[in-house]
Parts: C-alpha cells; structure tokens; sequence
C-alpha cells in the first residue's frame, strides 16, 4: 500500500509541476508581461493630457489618481486594455449579430470576402504552378511577373482596382475578394511550383519505367508530394487574404467590414474602437490559420496512416 | 536460347561543364532469356548507366541498344522489365498493397486483380499480411522487398535490379541474396543485376560482366555455373572461391582475362 501511495504521488505531480511542465506556463507568463508593459504605457502615453487637465483645473494629484484616470480615459491615445475588453464585450457579447454595431456582424462581411479571395486566388496560384512547372516557357515569362506582381504595395494598388472594377459595374464583395486574391495567389504559386517540383529523382524514373503520361504522374506523384507545400502555403494565404480584404475596404468608404472600423475609428478619435477591430481582426485570422492546420492535420494522418 | 538484350557498340558520353565524361565506351553485350547477368565494378564504371540506358532512363549517344527485339524506348513504352532502384523508392502516402499496385493502376488493372496480384507478390517475397502496413513501418530489407513485389507485379519477363541490397546490412542482404535466388528460379524471369560486391555477384549470377571505368567499358565477362539449387554455404566451395578470384583478377588486372 505504501509503495502503490508513492507510486500515485510520482505519476501525478502536483498542480504547479504540471504547469510548469505544459505549454500554459510560458503562455501565461508572456501574456502577463504584456499586460504589465501595455498598462505602463498606456500611463506613460496618456498622462500628458491629463497632467494638462489637472493643471488647467489647478487640482492636486498623485501617482495613482494619474493611473487611474490614464486608464479609465476616453479617447485615449493608448487605451487600457481592459476598456477593450470591455468595447469587444459590448460590440461582440451585448450587440445582436444583425446590428450594424455588431463588430461580429463587421468581422463576417470581411470574413466573406476573405474566403471568397482565398478560394480564388488559391485556384489561381494552382493553377499558375501547373503551368509553370509543365511549361518551361510559362516558367520564364510568368515567374518574373508574378515576382513583380507582389513589389507594388497593396495599399496603391486597392484604391486602383475599386475605382477601376466600379467604373465597369462591379461593385460589393467582388472587387475586396480580387485585392484578397491579388495578395494570396502569390503564396499558392511559389510553394506549389516548390511543392510539384518535390519529387525526387528516382520516384520520376519509377514513373518513367511505367511509361506513365504527365496526367498520371501529376494525379499520383507530383500532387501527393506537394501536400505538405499546399497546406504551408494555404496558411500563407489565408492570413493575406484577410490582410487584403481589410486593406480593400480602408480607400473604399465602405460602410461595413473590420476595415470600415478601424477607418471610422481613426475619423473620429475612437481608439479603443480601433483597437477592438485590430483584436478581431487577429483573432479572426488565427482561427482561419487553425481551421487550416486542422485540415491539414486530417489529411497527413489519412496520407500516412497516423504519421503526422 | 533467344536474346532479350542485345547491346551493340553503344557509346554514352555525358555533356558536362569541365568537358564530356565518356561514361560508356564500345559496349557490346548479349543477354540470354532466363540469364541472371551481374554487372560488376568499381564506382564510376557506368554499371548503373548501362542499365539505365537498358531501361531507356538514358539515352545512349551511338550504338544500339535492343530488348525484346525492340529499342530500348519502345520496350520501354510497352512495360518490358521491371526496374529496382539503389533505394525503394517507396511512396510514403500509399501502403504497402498500395505501392506494389501503383504499376497495375497505370497499366490498367481492375481492382480485383491489383488486390489478387498484392497479395501474390507479398507472398512471393515473404510479406504476407504486410498489406495495409505504410513504408515507414517497415525496416529497410523489407521495403526493399515490396520494391521487389512492385517490380514483378505486372510480370515483366526482364528484371533490372540497380544494387537494391547496397544500402542494407550484410546479415540482410545475404538473407535478400537468398530469397531473390529462389525467385528468380520460381519465376524464370532475366535478371540483370548492377552490384560492387564481389560474393554477391558470384553467389547469383549465371554470368558476370566486369567493367572498369574511365571510360566505362566491359573488361571480361565471366561464366559462372554452379548448381541452379544451391545455398549460402557454397561460398565455402573452392568452385565459387574459383569464379571470385577470377572476378577479383580481372577488376585488378582491368585488362582481358581468359581463363
């Protein structure tokens, strides 16, 4: 009985072991040195204007008062971060989906266009990296297009594209998914001419020795090779498809999307606002990348019979 | 005996930055049905280059290469041999019934029968019930094995075999040695067999082919007749210590041996 007792004390250490031993730790100890930093500079940046305010009003103040006010201050230059917890409760927890003031009902408009841009612009870079790498004329002319397709800052090129698609009648969701796509075929085509190209020597000579055409070597050589590039790039992707699909609706006035509030939110001092969006917006792209990672993780155990 | 390879002047010179490499030079070679011919040489002697340019891997600068009766490019667009690289060259997405299938799904094979040839060639090679098993979870000899069960399934007369046992170890591949003999005479297939070890090529072989390189080309080509049936032990016999020396003298002497 006394050693089964001490076996169980050695097989189930005790809460702090455990977390020491586990990923939360670490995790927990970043996340509180950002708090710590964030809540300093938000008194570092914002007491200026309340120095100035406690001058103007000829009132005594201390350390602490000046803390308290930095961090409960509206407009301020860096918001605590517990305002913007409190603006995401009130924008994603208290407000109906369907409100205009809903940052969830703002983060699926830009979700919508994200994926649509993803979907199309991954197509697009597929379908890019078979030509390439079954045409070597493709592969001079295109490659140094593509390259020079992603130089030019998105940024320029956003507002270019909206008035351009706006002129000829296309307006809404299509043109932010084409800026999506601009962005995210980029990724796509460079790792899957990587990818197809895997392949090594002696498994296109076994091919070969079959006497195999190049759809038959595509379907059961150079595709399976390509899956760990696919999904690598995919991840890629789909974090720059939302890049472009905020950046889209920034130069547009658009009324709706994640975009549309942080422009708002510039336009009128909101910065908690601002800040809220940008939470979102990171939040948003981390679960996309997850959702990715998730279906990558399927598909290698299927590929490889548990081999991950 | 009719002749499944026919070589016949055959130069192969490699383009190359520094100057060409003369990688085979003046090689003429014949290959009986149901011979297993070695080909025997130090590194650098084009014993690999000449199966490949046999395979239609590479293609031969002048001379004539025949299989079957055939160029080597046709032959190999009609499936002739079966060819079995230095490493299995498994794919590691596709398990082992899977893998020996590859060739029977390319060449047309109802499921049915891919199933049926599986289990044949896995049998056939001591892996019966390996299946649904992944590469991965095979040791070395035994996916080089299912590369073997891959080659035959489609049942090519001719079997090329590049040093498949060269990266494995010696207690392996003298089990290997010994298994393929037994196949090989189950089978009636023509092996041609690329390898540097000297025992190797004498324990298997019918005839053995010694090349030297620079330029590559053949320096002797040794008849080697012990017992269709016999074991790992006859390397003890003085006939088969006989036909090593004389494969030994002729890598040394690099000129003709006649004996």
């Amino acid at each position: 009985m006394v050693e089964t007792a001490g076996a169980l004390a050695l097989n189930s250490p005790s809460w702090w072991q455990r977390l020491l031993a586990g990923k939360s730790f670490p995790v927990m100890v970043v996340s509180a040195v950002i708090l710590i930093v964030w809540y300093l500079g938000a008194i570092y940046l914002n007491s200026p204007q309340i120095i100035d305010r406690y001058k103007k009003q000829n009132v005594e103040w201390s350390f602490s008062q000046l803390a308290k006010d930095s961090w409960s201050m509206e407009r301020a230059v860096l918001p605590a971060p517990h305002q913007i917890a409190a603006e995401l409760k009130k924008t994603v927890i208290d407000k109906k989906i369907t409100s205009k003031r809903s940052l969830v009902y703002h983060a699926g408009v830009t979700l919508s266009s994200t994926l649509l841009g993803f979907v199309l612009g991954s197509i697009l870079g597929l379908v890019l990296a078979i030509g390439i790498v079954h045409n070597q004329t493709l592969d001079r002319s295109l490659m140094p297009w593509i390259i020079a397709s992603q130089t030019i800052p998105i940024l320029a090129l956003a507002p270019m594209v909206i008035v351009v698609l706006g002129a000829i009648g296309i307006v809404g969701l299509v043109p932010k998914a084409i800026i999506s796509m601009y962005l995210c075929f980029f990724p796509m085509a460079v790792g899957m001419v990587k990818g197809l190209r895997s392949p090594d020597p002696m498994s296109r000579d076994l091919m070969r020795t079959y006497n195999a055409d190049a759809r038959t070597v595509f379907w059961k050589l150079q595709m399976p090779s390509a899956v760990p590039y696919l999904f690598a790039s995919l991840k890629i992707a789909i974090a720059l498809s939302l890049v472009g699909a905020i950046v889209s609706e920034l130069p547009t006035g658009a009324q709706a999307g994640l975009g549309a509030r942080l422009l708002s939110g510039s336009y009128y001092g909101q910065t908690t606002q601002i800040w809220a969006a940008l939470i979102m917006a990171s939040v948003l792209s981390a679960l996309l990348v997850m959702g990715i990672g998730y279906i990558e993780k399927i598909v290698t155990k299927r590929m490889r019979g548990g081999l991950t | 005996m009719a002749n499944i390879i026919e070589i016949a002047g055959l130069e192969l010179v490699f383009p190359a930055a520094d100057g060409p490499v003369h990688a085979l030079s003046d090689i003429n070679l014949n290959v009986e049905q149901g011979e297993f011919i070695s080909l025997i040489g130090p590194s650098g002697c084009g014993k690999t280059t000449l199966m490949r340019a046999v395979a239609d891997l590479e293609k031969p600068t002048s001379g004539s290469v025949q299989v079957r009766g055939m160029s080597a490019s046709e032959a190999r667009q009609q499936r002739s041999y079966g060819y079995v690289f230095q490493a299995p060259a498994l794919y590691p997405w596709r398990t082992v019934e899977k893998n020996i299938s590859l060739p029977l799904e390319i060449m047309g094979f109802s499921p049915a029968q891919r199933q049926e040839r599986a289990k044949q060639y896995l049998a056939l090679v001591n892996l019966e019930g390996f299946e649904k098993k992944y590469p991965w979870q095979l040791s070395g000899g035994m996916q080089q094995r299912v590369s073997i069960a891959r080659a035959l399934s489609f049942e090519p007369d001719l079997l090329l075999m590049d040093e498949p046992f060269g990266a494995l170890d010696e207690i392996t591949r003298d089990y290997l040695n010994e298994q393929l003999l037994r196949l090989w005479e189950q089978t009636q297939k023509t092996v041609m067999f690329v390898t540097h070890s000297i025992s190797e090529a004498v324990f298997l072989s019918t005839k053995i082919v010694v090349m030297s390189p620079r330029p590559g080309r053949i320096i002797d080509v040794i008849d080697c007749d012990l017992p269709k049936d016999r074991t790992l032990d006859i390397r003890e016999s003085p006939e088969f210590l006989h036909i090593a020396q004389q494969v030994r003298q002729g890598l040394k002497s690099g000129h003709s041996y006649d004996g």
